[in-house]
């Protein structure tokens, strides 16, 4: 099994401000992995950094053997990176079939349109308001559009900032559920960042925890768990 | 009665060059947050091109198309060789350097072509059928030019892929890398329309006000006017705007201020605008952040 | 000796400068014995600048202040010119007065602009500033006021005569006239940045809504900062009209706002003492085409003479503000500063 993701010693900076330091994880092909940590540990810079987006990086970043630090963010999206970015990024001025047509913008083929439909199948509340502008749209159901729209291009690596931030338990719930079903059905590979580290660790099989740009443990989510240092810093236990 | 119709209908004549220049400002706007001062001499200069186009001998609409597409190029190399290097500098830097590219187009237009007053042609002759006791058959034609051209710019953003990807560039430029639309040529696209729309303006207008490198020095300010009144950053709204200011010069040239004050007016509803509603009648920016 | 309005940057804010003054006394020096070895043409020429050098210290204050642009600059010259002029002609106020007085119109004019502008900023407030003084010349053409303003004739004046005949020309007396007020003003605006109100308008500008939430009335402040730039532009509009001898609504068009913008950039947009090198530059360069183009003719270039004789130098204006502002937004003022900065640690490298 190939690894889609692989990340080797990578350092990251906003402007003068180290953020990372020597990072270093894997996703392997189809797999679920979970980057933890507190609040301000690094786990966005990590996401942007693989995306390129604002942040200065050293180190080795390959998404399926390929090295792809330094490229240009769109570069690097059409080599099949699907990115859900914190706060979701909806085109909140244009409307749920824009958004998910942009989310296709790449593709060429035929195949868009049942892509489409299998996107009402995982959410059908977007068929519902398939025309309304996206802004309109509360935040549960933008951050289904918001996945959505990364899943029409077909990413081999789907990336995922706080996909439960500020939803209602019952939904995060869902979309977990939801998220589980694409990479069952799709193997698609994808690396969720998690500030609620209690469902992700149900999610996923495999888990980083970072702290201060640092990776300071990684494993299955039942050694992370067990780990009573852990627990205690991150678990509230 | 008679008068009042007819001030009407050239008001909308008018009107439909000052949308033309309008929509090519929003366009700017919307993609960059910037007004492109510069955009009547751009217009003026495309406009010099199609003149010495059809001094060569090419036939009225050859000449047309022609200059269409050496304004498309010359915007978007403006935008990839120029307006891509001031895109983190201030607000500041960036109208100096609007402002140099007007005086540069400026002079460049009056050392080539030299600032001698040129008449320019009409594709509409002075006695078609079209012509009627209220606007001459030029007026029709600037009216049905502008809304066609402006009906295929609405087509194209509203119905193309590659219009998508532009407002989605404009409204977000980081999710649309995140698609993989590659932002900074949509930037350059839009410049390249927005430069077209201009030439058209241009075009229309020189046979009314006579080519010289001055020409657009008055109609930018309509321009300016009617983009702030539709909503800067509002694309629907510039065509409006363009129309109701139009209308709004003539009347007031005619009845309230007399024809030598009509720049005034312009500046009147540029000023207005800014201060009492910023947003202008149908826009979304707020002009005075906090 | 730095006259600097501390820049707004990013990396912290540069302090005011305060060197060894060598640079003020040498060139007052040499302002004050060029009349006497210059031909009358050159000596009006140097009048012209000294005009220019106040206009643009006029806009140079404005955005050293405020942080913003103004491109209406023009008008407020034009109001200055008209008022000298009328209050000479009709009036009879002695020409030497009719500055000044310009200057205080122009400052309530300002003040005025100020106060109705002050929600608008950056680019509104250049959109709004360049549609005034694009408008302006047609309405200065108005009807109703042509008794006073001559209407599109416009007015022109006896050049004011020397008072010392034998030992000084009248250009050259125009221009001691011209150098005084100038420097007068270059020493009001010093004091002015150095003072308290100069102090206060900066931070503002740097930070204005802490100011607002301390309770700054921040329009007013800004007001004033309005007020003061147009009363220097409007000092520079009367001594301009004393130089000229004529004026007429078409000496005040779009162009001539630029031209202040562009010594602006060019001596750098917070420098007093790149007024003089933008002043300078706005007066001299048409003269360069002019000389280009016969140095085209000599050279055996006849088309590319005529081409340079026949163009205005607004190309080049246009080139140059463009590259400044990418390459040298300080302006020379800021191009000297850092010279000099170099030198310094240069010497003192040495000293250690």
């Amino acid at each position: 099994m190939t690894a889609v993701l692989e990340l080797r010693g990578v350092d990251a900076w906003y402007g003068n401000t180290a953020v990372l330091r020597g990072v270093t994880l894997d996703v392997q092909d189809g797999g679920m992995v979970a980057l933890l940590g507190a609040n301000g540990a690094g786990k966005t810079t990590t996401l942007r950094a693989i995306c390129n987006m604002g942040v200065r990086t050293r180190g080795e970043i390959r998404l399926a053997g390929q090295r792809i630090e330094g490229q240009p963010t769109e570069r690097i999206a059409r080599l099949g990176v699907g990115h859900v970015p914190e706060g979701r990024g909806t085109f909140l001025g244009l409307t749920v079939d824009e958004n998910l047509r942009l989310g296709g913008y790449l593709r060429r083929d035929r195949k868009v349109a049942s892509d489409t439909s299998k996107m009402f199948g995982y959410f059908p509340v977007l068929r519902d308001r398939l025309f309304q502008q996206a802004g309109t749209l509360s935040g549960g159901e933008q951050q289904m559009l918001a996945i959505a729209r990364a899943l029409m291009s077909r990413p081999k690596l789907l990336l995922l900032d706080e996909p439960s931030f500020g939803l209602a338990p019952i939904l995060v719930q869902e979309i977990f559920r939801i998220l589980r079903v694409i990479n069952q059905e799709e193997r698609m590979a994808m690396l969720v960042v998690e500030q609620n580290a209690r469902l992700a660790l149900d999610l996923v099989g495999q888990v980083f925890l970072l702290e201060t740009g640092r990776v300071v443990a990684s494993g299955p989510p039942q050694q992370i768990a067990a780990d009573e240092s852990v627990r205690r810093a991150y678990l509230g236990q | 009665m008679q008068a009042l119709l007819h001030q009407l209908l050239s008001g909308l004549a008018n009107g439909a060059i000052y949308a033309s220049v309008a929509l090519a400002l929003v366009m700017i706007f919307k993609a960059t947050h910037e007004v492109n001062f510069a955009q009547g001499e751009l217009a003026m200069f495309s406009t010099y091109i199609a003149y010495t186009l059809i001094e060569a001998g090419l036939p009225y609409w050859v000449a047309f198309l022609i200059t269409l597409i050496f304004s498309f190029v010359t915007g978007i190399g403006i935008e990839r060789l120029l307006m891509r290097r001031i895109q983190g500098k201030s607000q500041l830097t960036a109208v100096i350097v609007f402002i140099g590219l007007l005086v540069a187009v400026n002079g460049l237009a009056s050392s080539l072509f030299t600032s001698s007053i040129k008449p320019f042609p009409s594709p509409f002759p002075s006695q078609a059928w079209y012509g009627t006791t209220y606007l001459s058959p030029h007026e029709v034609g600037m009216i049905v030019v502008t809304l066609v051209v402006l009906g295929i710019v609405f087509a194209f953003f509203r119905f193309t892929r590659l219009g998508l990807a532009m407002r989605a560039a404009a409204e977000n430029p980081a999710s649309s890398r995140l698609v993989g639309i590659r932002v900074g040529w949509m930037l350059a696209l839009g410049w390249g329309l927005a430069s077209v729309l201009g030439a058209v303006a241009g075009m229309m207008a020189a046979p009314i006000v006579f080519l010289e490198p001055n020409m657009m020095g008055g109609v930018i300010l309509y321009g300016f006017a009617a983009a702030l009144l539709g909503g800067i950053d509002n694309p629907w709204g510039a065509p409006i705007g363009g129309f109701m200011v139009g209308v709004l010069e003539n009347l007031a040239g005619a009845y309230v201020v007399g024809s030598h004050l009509k720049l005034a007016v312009a500046l009147f509803v540029i000023v207005a605008v800014l201060v009492f509603k910023p947003s202008g009648l149908f826009g979304r920016t707020v002009v005075v952040r906090v | 000796m730095t006259a600097e309005i501390p820049k707004a940057t990013i990396a912290g804010s540069r302090p005011i400068r305060l060197g060894r003054p060598v640079g003020p006394p040498v060139l007052l020096v040499l302002a004050v014995l060029a009349p006497f070895v210059l031909s009358n043409y050159h000596v009006f020429q140097l009048s012209q600048i000294v005009v220019y050098a106040v206009a643009v210290l006029g806009l140079n204050l404005l955005t050293g202040f405020t942080g913003q642009l103004s491109l209406g600059n023009g008008a407020f010259f034009a109001i200055g010119s008209y008022v000298s002029v009328i209050l000479m002609t009709r009036f009879g106020v002695p020409y030497w007065l009719t500055p000044v007085l310009a200057g205080a119109v122009c400052f309530g004019a300002g003040y005025l602009f100020g106060r109705s502008a002050a929600r608008l900023e950056g680019l509104y407030l250049a959109l709004a500033t360049f549609a005034l003084a694009t408008a302006f010349p047609q309405i200065l053409k108005l009807d109703r006021i042509e008794g006073w303003t001559g209407g599109n004739q416009g007015i022109s004046i006896t050049k004011p005569s020397s008072p010392l005949p034998s030992q000084l020309s009248n250009d050259q007396w125009l221009y001691f006239v011209c150098l005084a007020m100038a420097i007068a003003l270059l020493v009001i605006a010093w004091n002015l940045v150095r003072g308290r109100t100069g102090r206060a308008l900066v931070a503002l500008r740097d930070h204005p809504i802490a100011a607002a939430t301390m309770g700054v009335d921040v329009a007013s402040y800004k007001s004033i900062a309005f007020g003061v730039s147009a009363a220097y532009t409007g000092v520079a509009g009367g001594l301009g009209a004393l130089v000229a001898g004529f004026i007429s609504p078409d000496s005040f068009t779009i162009l001539l706002s630029i031209q202040i913008l562009v010594g602006c950039v060019i001596g750098g947009t917070t420098s007093l003492y790149g007024a003089l090198f933008g002043a300078a530059f706005i007066e001299l360069v048409p003269d360069l085409t002019k000389k280009l183009s016969e140095l085209a003719a000599a050279l055996d270039f006849p088309a590319l003479s005529l081409k340079l004789a026949d163009s205005s130098p607004a190309v080049l204006y246009g080139i140059l503000l463009i590259v400044f502002m990418m390459v040298m937004p300080d302006g020379l003022a800021g191009l000297v500063r850092q010279v000099r900065a170099r030198l310094a640690r240069g010497a003192s490298h040495v000293r250690t």
